[in-house]
Formats: C-alpha cells, sequence, structure tokens
C-alpha cells in the first residue's frame, strides 16, 4: 500500500548516534508538572502537583495518581492523554497476569512490561514516542518498590527521587531508612520546593 | 495416575501402558514428567496430547522463570495449566493433568488434578486421573490416612495403584511411582503383571 511506503518508525538516529525524537519526547515530560517518588523503609509515596490549569476544572476530575491493582500505583510527568493510555494497558496487563496465574503481578514484572510498551513506540512506524515519565511504585514480597520509566522504555530502579531537578532539591532531605510518614512530609516539601523555583 | 499428600511430602504415580484401545503398544511409556526440582505433573489421556501438553507447559514454565528470575510453586503452575487448557475450551487437548509438588519457598505440599478443559481440584488428601480412575477412587478412600511419611506414603500409593489397575483391563503393564520430599526425591519403578 502506497500509505505504508511513509509509515516508518519516525523516531530515526542522528549521525551523532542520538534519537533527537526521544529528546523532544523527554522535554514533553519537563514542561509537565513535577512529580516525586520516594522509597521508605515501611512503604513507598508518589506524589504530585495538583494544580488545575483553569478554574472551570471540577477537581475531582483530574486523576493523576491512578491504581493499577491493590498493590501497585502509579503517577508521571507529562501529557495527561498519554499517561491514560499507559494506565489502561498497564491495568490490562495486570489483570492479563491475574488470569493466567491466579496470582497478583509482581511490580517488577509490570514496570517491565509497561517499559516493553514504551520501548515498542519508539520504534513502530506512524507513532510517536510517550510524552510522559512514570513513577510506578508498588508493594510485594513485604518490602516497597519505586521505578521510574521513560519515553525510551529505559527503567531507573528508585532509590533517590527521580528527575534531575527533584534529586536535587530532594537530596537535602533524603535520609537512610525513612519512616513513611517522614517520606510523604520529604515529598510535600521537595515538591513546595520545586514548584517555587518555578 | 494417582497422587497423594503426606507429611512434608508427596507422591505422584502412573502406570506405564501405552495402547491403542485395547492394543498395547509399549510398556515403557512416560506420562509423570519433572518440570522442576519438587514439581511433577502427570498427563494421562491422548499419548500424543500428553506429550504436546508437556512440551508447552515446558515452553511457558522456561519463559516464567526465565522472566521472573524465580521458581514456578506448583500453585502457579496449576493456574497456568488450567489457564492453557481452558483456552482450547472447544477443541481441548484429551489429558486430564494431576500436579504434584512442594512449594520451592516453604516447601508446603501441593496436590491438585484437573479435567480436560482445566477445572482445577484442590483436595487434602488425593487425587487421580486416567482410565483406573473409579478404581483409584475406591483403593485411595480405602488406604489413605493423614500425616503419612516418606516410606508410608510409598506404600499407600503403590499399593492402592497396584491394585485399582489390575481391576481395569486397559491399564497396568508396568508402574512407576516418584516420592517428592524438601531434599530429596525418590524414582521407583514397581515389577507388576504384565498381561
Amino acid at each position: 500500500m502506497s500509505t505504508e511506503r511513509y509509515s516508518f518508525s519516525l523516531t530515526t538516529f542522528s549521525p551523532s548516534g542520538k534519537l533527537v525524537q526521544i529528546e523532544y519526547a523527554l522535554a514533553a515530560v519537563a514542561a509537565g508538572a513535577p512529580s516525586v517518588g520516594i522509597k521508605a523503609s515501611n512503604g513507598v509515596v508518589i506524589a504530585t502537583e495538583n494544580k488545575h490549569k483553569s478554574i472551570l476544572y471540577d477537581e475531582h476530575s483530574v486523576h493523576k495518581v491512578e491504581m493499577i491493582t491493590k498493590h501497585i500505583g502509579m503517577i508521571y510527568s507529562g501529557m495527561g492523554p498519554d499517561y491514560r493510555l499507559l494506565v489502561k494497558q498497564a491495568r490490562k496487563m495486570a489483570q492479563q497476569y491475574y488470569l493466567v496465574y491466579q496470582e497478583p503481578i509482581p511490580t517488577v514484572q509490570l514496570v517491565q512490561r509497561v517499559a516493553a510498551v514504551m520501548q515498542e513506540y519508539t520504534q513502530s512506524g506512524g507513532v510517536r514516542p510517550f510524552g510522559v515519565s512514570l513513577l510506578i511504585c508498588g508493594w510485594d514480597n513485604d518490602r516497597p518498590y519505586l521505578f521510574q520509566c521513560d519515553p525510551s522504555g529505559r527503567i531507573s530502579l528508585g532509590r533517590q527521587p527521580p528527575w534531575a531537578r527533584i534529586t536535587l532539591t530532594g537530596r537535602r532531605f533524603w535520609k537512610r531508612d525513612l519512616e513513611l510518614d517522614d517520606a510523604v512530609h520529604t515529598a510535600i516539601l521537595t515538591l513546595k520546593k520545586v514548584l517555587r523555583g518555578k | 495416575m494417582v497422587a497423594m499428600k503426606g507429611e512434608n511430602c508427596v507422591s505422584i504415580a502412573a502406570d506405564r501402558r501405552f495402547g491403542i484401545q485395547a492394543q498395547t503398544i509399549a510398556t515403557d511409556f512416560q506420562k509423570i514428567f519433572q518440570m522442576g526440582p519438587h514439581l511433577y505433573v502427570g498427563l494421562p489421556g491422548l499419548a500424543t496430547d500428553t506429550q504436546t501438553v508437556m512440551e508447552k507447559l515446558r515452553f511457558r514454565k522456561n519463559l516464567y522463570e526465565l522472566k521472573e528470575n524465580r521458581m514456578m510453586s506448583p500453585k502457579v503452575f496449576s493456574a497456568m495449566l488450567s489457564n492453557m487448557l481452558y483456552e482450547k475450551r472447544f477443541g481441548p487437548f484429551f489429558v486430564e493433568p494431576v500436579v504434584a509438588g512442594l512449594d520451592p519457598k516453604t516447601h508446603e505440599p501441593f496436590i491438585c488434578n484437573m479435567d480436560l478443559i482445566g477445572c482445577i481440584n484442590l483436595p487434602n488428601d488425593f487425587v487421580v486421573g486416567g482410565t483406573a480412575s473409579a478404581q483409584l477412587y475406591g483403593m485411595c478412600e480405602a488406604l489413605w490416612e493423614p500425616n503419612l511419611g516418606p516410606d508410608d506414603l510409598f506404600e499407600t500409593t503403590s499399593q492402592a495403584l497396584l491394585n485399582a489397575f489390575d481391576r481395569d483391563a486397559i491399564s497396568g503393564w508396568g508402574a512407576t511411582v516418584y516420592i517428592i520430599e524438601k531434599d530429596k526425591v525418590t524414582i521407583r519403578n514397581l515389577k507388576t503383571r504384565m498381561d
């Protein structure tokens, strides 16, 4: 078909070996609201800014923190519509896993599957990479988990708060063996600092 | 095909006949397969499906263990098998699987069986499958008791199987018994009447 001839992937290597489309996607992430995730000793916190673009928004219609299963949650920085698609896919993959194995999906598995979807959108034809960076947190094997997923499909294990900008500000509060209550406090403080700088 | 729970151990046993209706073709047919250090599955039924289902299970289990970097528990294995069979709800594999094993972490005994479309049965004592299942139910009801040690479990399982398939014209011709313990799996081939 003649339409297929032009549906090759737009994500093409530049001569220097970079994928500029992915860098543009990261720029879309940077333009979005900041989000933060902190792993504590007895839990994990994810937080993001809850500011509306207009006073006409009904505050209950904004869903940024989403539950994927009973033990996995997700937030994002970047483009809301792209996030909704990933939430839908993540929930579907979690239920698919439960259907086959009759066991809740381990957080690591879900993150890898979501990342695989994001990676696919960097190599397929007729699509663009996702303009979101995800923070996925979960609780299994009696311990907390925190991951970040980039538009490139890269997974990073959550140790320090993600995002270079937040990492810098968040580091000041970062302690070992943080308790959940302190982590919530730290997350709010971090977001406040970042937002004030804006 | 029979599997029994004991005290910190499980057994699974089957005859070794491969036949087409009343004609015996071979007496060294394997229908119990190892799926992990403490995990065994028995697949009585149509011989071609026995082998196909075993290969498909091995395929899925190997991928799971690579992806998740952990052993598959008997519970998850059974759920996966059940799901696989029900996917073929309207053109099923002709097998009646029996799963026996110990949990890789807790070493808790696990047995279950299912029908050819994957309806799981999870009793606390014993499970049966295959052509002599009616006879096996009778023998197991008579012989099984709670908290059998590995040696007693072997005796109970063997006697139940032997006496059940002697009352079935198309079972027998040798038998294999597996006793699965935490740090030992014993496989014994029984001498039986060959007629």
